[in-house]
């Protein structure tokens, strides 16, 4: 199984050719395969040459060098429709057909396979019918794709790409234009799709938590051209993400998963309490440079204590507790004690640099307005 | 992909129903209205103008048999039905040229004239027209040249052709080459600046009767076909429509744009030829016998797809080629002005007649977008 391939390059170089001068060359000795079943993300910073690898992959531009099987055969001997029939393209273009309706947006997905009218059989309706299905959209069938919204398209869209029943299907950055909740439903919907059908789905992606969660496998493209390939997990142990993603200013963070502006720690706050309130009150601190230490952990996972930089012991402490159907949080610094109400008091206050915290009056206002 | 267990719900496949059908009935009636609705002109055009000719004696004369006054016969058969057989060709020529040109450059603006097509014609004619009147001129002799017949003589015809058909080897020659349509757009858009300016140097240095005769040209007109001009015009026009609605699949494919229309298998290229080919065929058949007719070509396309709600080409292209018949012949009789000796310019009625129309139904759309496929 695992050597079971349906898309595979060798020594692929991708870029544009250009007049009388030498090609710019945007990646090299790429050689890497995609297996049936699986949803692999590609990413990397803008200018990488991710939509140039995607293009070069669906055979709208040509390689600079190398090869492409797909299914076995090399992507310069199929024919138009043969490719068609085998690999499908969902862009980030905005697609505008004009009056037509969900379902007449898929079923051009069957123009590999009908007549030269274009006229759908009893099976081609099937097919349009389960690719509405499998992408949870029957109810789009009758809309006019004008009146849908971006993510109501998308997924009409990925639904005429699913129609031309394709061995591999490519995907520029199909979550770009939508809402969180969207870009999940869309996205575990390819991590479905994929292991249904047994599909190979590539996207590319900026979306690092999404891809993180849902790919078998990422791809990195460096913006020096390399690719790193390998389960996400792999590629954040092994200091790839650093590597491709270094140069833009910003550090990629181990434990999380995420990525965060370079700058110095103002200081490291010790946090107490529990639940979801504590994380967030965390993800609040942290926003303003604070370096939070959870509690009943020292911070300091043995994994990890080679790359992290030496502990500096906490400056102060912040705790969360509920007091009268609200939250409190008190912080205990340089000697202090102040108590906020909200997140955006205390963060203030510490941004301040701990000048004019709020009153007990303030305090006792905003706890009554809640009542 | 397991085609087999795709789960097929019963109840999903009976609500859509009416969209499995490839034609649905509404749209089906609609087209077969459009087509009595261009038979109605059709008929119309032949009973009214100057005389009013009863339609019972019309259908005695097509039948080959006489009418109660022996002119009618003579008016019909060799006036009327020329014209009218004319301007339903016309009609139906350039919407069909116009939608495709609509698609294939994702434009709502574009007609069948952005190629450069009718300004190839135009610079033909007044290369005929007016550079023999600068050389009277200068001459000092303009007795010769008064009383040149108008549009429809098979000089101005031929120089039109001449002229539509060198644009349209250079637009395909191009066409081979580039990649993107766009490009193809300023071109045509260019080429069409550079024929105005050179009939405008014509026209500076010109005698003012051959000025007259070249405007009256640019007017337009359907009455200055022969039967023996419809020989070659018919054919040439009836090869152009079939082409045009051979291409209905990959016109489709192209409202995606051509990126999805490769990924789709369409030889893009290829296919873009054959469109300008049979498109600018169309045109410039048109524009050589008739003149250059403005505003149908542009406004059928965007009637049609309001009034059908669609923009699948397969019900599209049958569309506006009834439609752009209807209204040439809606145009043609309101320019007779019937029951007076006076006819108006048609390119003026086309668009004063046409232009309230299509700027109501487009405000009547709810989204702009949907009334057309740019």
């Amino acid at each position: 199984m695992s050597e079971e391939t349906v898309l595979r390059t060798r020594d692929l170089s991708i870029g544009y050719r250009r007049t009388r001068r030498a090609p710019a060359v945007i990646a090299s000795d790429l050689s890497f395969s995609l297996r049936p079943g699986e949803l692999v993300c590609l990413l990397g910073p803008n200018g990488a040459g991710k939509s140039t690898l995607m293009r070069t992959l669906a055979r709208l531009q040509p390689p600079l060098s190398g090869q492409i099987w797909l299914d076995e055969r090399l992507l310069d001997d199929l024919r138009p429709g043969q490719l068609a029939r085998r690999l499908s393209i969902v862009l980030t273009d905005r697609v505008d057909v004009g009056a037509m309706s969900g379902y007449g947006l898929v079923s051009l997905g069957r123009h590999p396979y009908t007549g030269w009218t274009g006229t759908l059989e009893e099976q081609d309706q099937q097919i349009v019918q389960w690719a509405l299905q499998a992408v949870r959209a029957t109810d789009l069938a009758d809309r006019l794709t004008v009146e849908m919204s971006d993510g109501e398209r998308q997924k009409v869209l990925i639904a005429r790409a699913l129609a031309q029943q394709p061995r591999v299907m490519l995907l520029d950055e199909p979550t770009a234009f939508l809402d969180l909740p969207r870009r999940v439903e869309v996205m575990d919907l390819l991590r479905q799709l994929a292991s249904e059908n047994r599909q190979a789905i590539l996207l590319s992606t900026h979306d690092l938590d999404l891809a993180l969660r849902n790919a078998d496998r990422l791809w990195l493209l460096s913006a020096d051209g390399e690719l790193f390939d390998g389960a996400p997990e792999d590629l954040i142990l092994n200091g790839a993400f650093e590597r491709v993603f270094s140069a833009e200013g910003v550090t990629f963070d181990r434990e999380r998963g995420s990525f965060h502006t370079r700058q110095e720690a103002c200081g490291r706050l010790r946090l107490e309490g529990d639940g979801v309130a504590v994380f967030w009150t965390g993800r609040a601190l942290e926003r303003i440079g604070y370096a939070v230490e959870k509690e009943g952990e020292n911070g300091d996972s043995a994994s990890y204590a080679t790359i992290l930089p030496p502990q500096k012991s906490a400056i102060g402490t912040v705790s969360v507790r509920m007091q009268d159907d609200g939250l409190i949080y008190n912080l205990e610094m340089e000697g202090r004690e102040d108590a906020f109400a909200t997140l955006s008091a205390l963060t203030t206050y510490l941004r301040r640099g701990g000048a004019g915290g709020e009153t007990d009056a303030q305090i006792d206002e905003d706890l009554y307005a809640r009542r | 992909m397991n085609r087999e267990n795709a789960p097929f719900a019963a109840s999903n496949i009976r609500v859509h129903a009416s969209l499995t059908r490839n034609f649905p009935a509404g749209p089906g009636l609609l087209l077969a209205g459009l087509a009595l609705l261009a038979l109605a002109a059709f008929m119309l055009s032949l009973a009214v103008g100057s005389v009013r000719i009863p339609l019972d004696e019309i259908v005695a004369v097509l039948l080959g048999g006489d009418a109660s006054k022996p002119a009618w016969a003579t008016i019909v058969l060799k006036f009327r039905l020329p014209k009218a057989l004319t301007a339903m060709l016309a009609g139906a020529a350039l919407s069909v040229s116009g939608l495709q040109m609509q698609t294939l450059f994702r434009n709502p603006l574009a007609g069948p004239f952005v190629l450069g097509i009718s300004s190839g014609a135009s610079l033909g004619v007044a290369v005929a027209v007016l550079l023999a009147g600068v050389a009277v001129g200068l001459g000092g002799s303009t007795t010769l040249l008064a009383g040149i017949s108008l549009a429809g003589d098979t000089s101005l015809a031929l120089s039109a052709i001449v002229g539509s058909g060198l644009v349209l080897l250079l637009v395909m020659s191009v066409a081979r080459r580039v990649q993107s349509g766009m490009t193809l757009l300023i071109l045509g858009l260019m080429f069409g600046y550079t024929t105005s300016a050179l009939v405008s140097v014509l026209i500076y240095f010109s005698v003012v009767e051959r000025i007259q005769a070249y405007i009256s040209w640019t007017f337009g007109s359907f009455g200055g076909v022969t039967w023996r001009q419809l020989q070659v015009m018919a054919p040439a026009i009836l090869l152009g429509l079939v082409g045009g609605h051979l291409l209905m699949k990959p016109l489709n494919a192209l409202l995606l744009g051509e990126t999805y229309a490769l990924s789709l298998g369409l030889n893009v290229r290829r296919v873009r030829l054959g469109i300008i080919g049979s498109s600018a065929i169309l045109a410039g058949v048109v524009t050589a016998f008739c003149g250059p007719i403005g505003f149908l070509g542009i406004a059928v396309p965007h009637l049609c797809r309001s009034l059908l709600n669609t923009s699948d080409h397969r019900l599209l292209l049958p569309a506006v080629s009834f439609m752009g018949a209807t209204l040439a012949l809606g145009a043609d009789i309101v320019a007779g002005l019937p029951g007076s000796q006076l006819t108006l310019p048609l390119n003026a009625v086309t668009a004063l007649l046409g232009a309230p129309v299509v700027i109501w139904v487009i405000l009547r759309q709810r989204n702009l977008r949907q009334a057309f496929a740019g």
